[in-house]
């Protein structure tokens, strides 16, 4: 067994707040520059370089990348040899969550969805939490904007849809979102399991490193047929018409029901924010 | 394509020149306004109620920003989805309201208010609101204090940059840009 205390955990989770919210990771300055190279449109371009000289000046200056630092979801791999003390870990995040958010400055935007009161704070995150083997923990956060959020969907389709189908049902996604989703998007798409299965593995394929394919060759293929089509719809960077209209498509798979094939679409904005770190 | 200078309040004239895919530098001022501030304002139209800003050839900016740091005039302050606050602008641009910014189509109610009543919308880009909180040279929340980032702010902008979607004859970049680079 080895000892953790919820004090590290709280610390973690509030510098990967404002790190997520500051700092834009290298895949996706890499896929920036690249898209800039590939893109047709002019103002295409300068939108592109936009996005660039704001990483460089909110991280210079630690500034919140975007206005909407989203809600924090919070992907916990605990260890079953680890052995928390100290206090409980949803507690922990939390406190995390909400020291990240005061401390780095950050937008409150939690709020009750029927009275829609702000809790000011932040909190509570969105947790997913994971038992695997070993004695490390490993804390991913995801300050996702709701932009691109709102654009996302879950279908459980029959069978017979296909792969064909689905490769549809993406394009048409990502075509209904257009400028919301703030493109160029990377899209997460979660293919089986059952309704909230879905869900989950298409906003976990986004926490992939821009650029990687799936280990599975079928599923690579697939991944870079659908980044075809999406780019052929013509929207572009922001939707005001260009050549690039998706950073990348991601797509993790679990096994589903003899009677379905589910499908959801994750879209995440080009400002994809997202920080990682191992205890 | 051209860039032209506005400024605030606008005028008849400046909104006749303006045409779909032009670049605007705006400056003067703005409000922010997002989901919960124009509830309350169209409650107050509907009521005929006075508004607690006056709108009468104003930009409303849909942007909730990030508190500032100490020393800073304002946070991170970019454009929200424009499509949520469709259900309101064609009550406030009946009303005198005469620019929005944000990002993302509008209605065709909302565009066919902007014709009739001679407006304009305009898109900032999404996701670089460092970068646009540069334009802010002051903030002050005038109404709505309770509803924090989702407050009515009065911003004073100089060359605030953005581009024009939709235009007084019913243009839309968001619809002609995209046929221009689709299947090629």
């Amino acid at each position: 067994m080895r000892e953790i205390s919820t004090d590290k955990i709280t610390n973690v989770i509030e510098k990967l707040c404002i790190d997520s919210n500051t700092v834009l990771g290298d895949d996706v300055l890499d896929a920036i520059r690249q898209a800039h190279k590939q893109e047709e449109s002019e103002v295409g371009k300068e939108i592109l370089c936009q996005f660039l000289d704001n990483a460089a000046l909110a991280r210079d200056q630690e500034l919140p990348l975007c206005q909407d630092t989203g809600l924090a979801v919070v992907f916990v791999e605990l260890g079953q040899d680890v052995h928390l003390v100290g206090g409980d870990l949803e507690t922990a995040i939390n406190e995390g969550v909400h020291r990240g958010y005061i401390n780095g400055y950050l937008r409150k935007s939690s709020l009750d969805p029927i009275k829609r009161e702000n809790y000011g704070d932040n909190t509570p995150a969105i947790i997913h939490i994971e038992i695997v083997p070993g004695d490390k923990l490993k804390i991913s956060v995801a300050t996702k904007g709701f932009g691109a959020e709102n654009m996302s969907k879950v279908v459980l389709f029959p069978p017979a849809t296909g792969i064909d189908g689905i490769k549809r049902f993406v394009v048409e996604r990502v075509e209904k979102a257009g400028a919301n989703a703030c493109p160029p998007v990377i899209v997460g798409i979660g293919l089986g399991g059952n309704l909230e299965k879905a869900a989950l593995i298409a906003k976990k394929s986004l926490l992939r490193p821009i650029g990687m394919r799936h280990p599975d060759p079928e599923i690579a293929r697939i991944e870079e047929d659908i980044l075809t089509e999406i780019n052929k719809l013509g929207i572009g960077p922001q939707g005001l018409g260009g050549s690039v209209t998706a950073l990348d498509v991601h797509i993790e798979t679990y096994p589903t029901h003899i009677g379905s094939l589910p499908v959801a679409v994750n879209l995440q904005c080009h400002c994809h924010r997202h920080k990682e770190q191992l205890i | 394509m051209q860039t032209i200078c506005l400024s605030t309040p606008l005028s008849d004239e400046a909104l006749r020149t303006l045409k779909a895919g032009d670049k605007v530098l705006i400056s003067g001022t703005i409000y922010t306004a997002r989901d919960a501030a124009h509830k309350r304002l169209v409650d107050l139209l509907e009521r005929g109620d006075q508004l607690p800003v006056e709108l009468q050839g104003q930009i409303i900016y849909y942007s909730g920003p990030t508190p500032p740091k100490p020393g800073m005039v304002i946070g991170s302050a970019g454009p929200t989805s424009s499509y949520r606050m469709d259900p309101y602008t064609p009550k406030l641009i009946e009303n005198g309201l005469k620019g929005m910014i944000g990002k993302g189509p509008r209605g065709n109610e909302v565009i066919s208010a902007i014709k009739k009543h001679k407006a304009a919308y305009f898109a900032a880009t999404g996701g670089v609101a460092a970068l646009l909180s540069r334009t802010v040279k002051a903030c002050q929340v005038v109404a709505y204090e309770d509803l924090g980032t989702e407050a009515i702010h009065k911003l004073e902008v100089e060359g605030f940059p953005a581009i024009v979607i939709n235009d007084i004859e019913g243009n839309d970049l968001y619809r002609d840009g995209k046929e221009k680079y689709q299947d090629r």
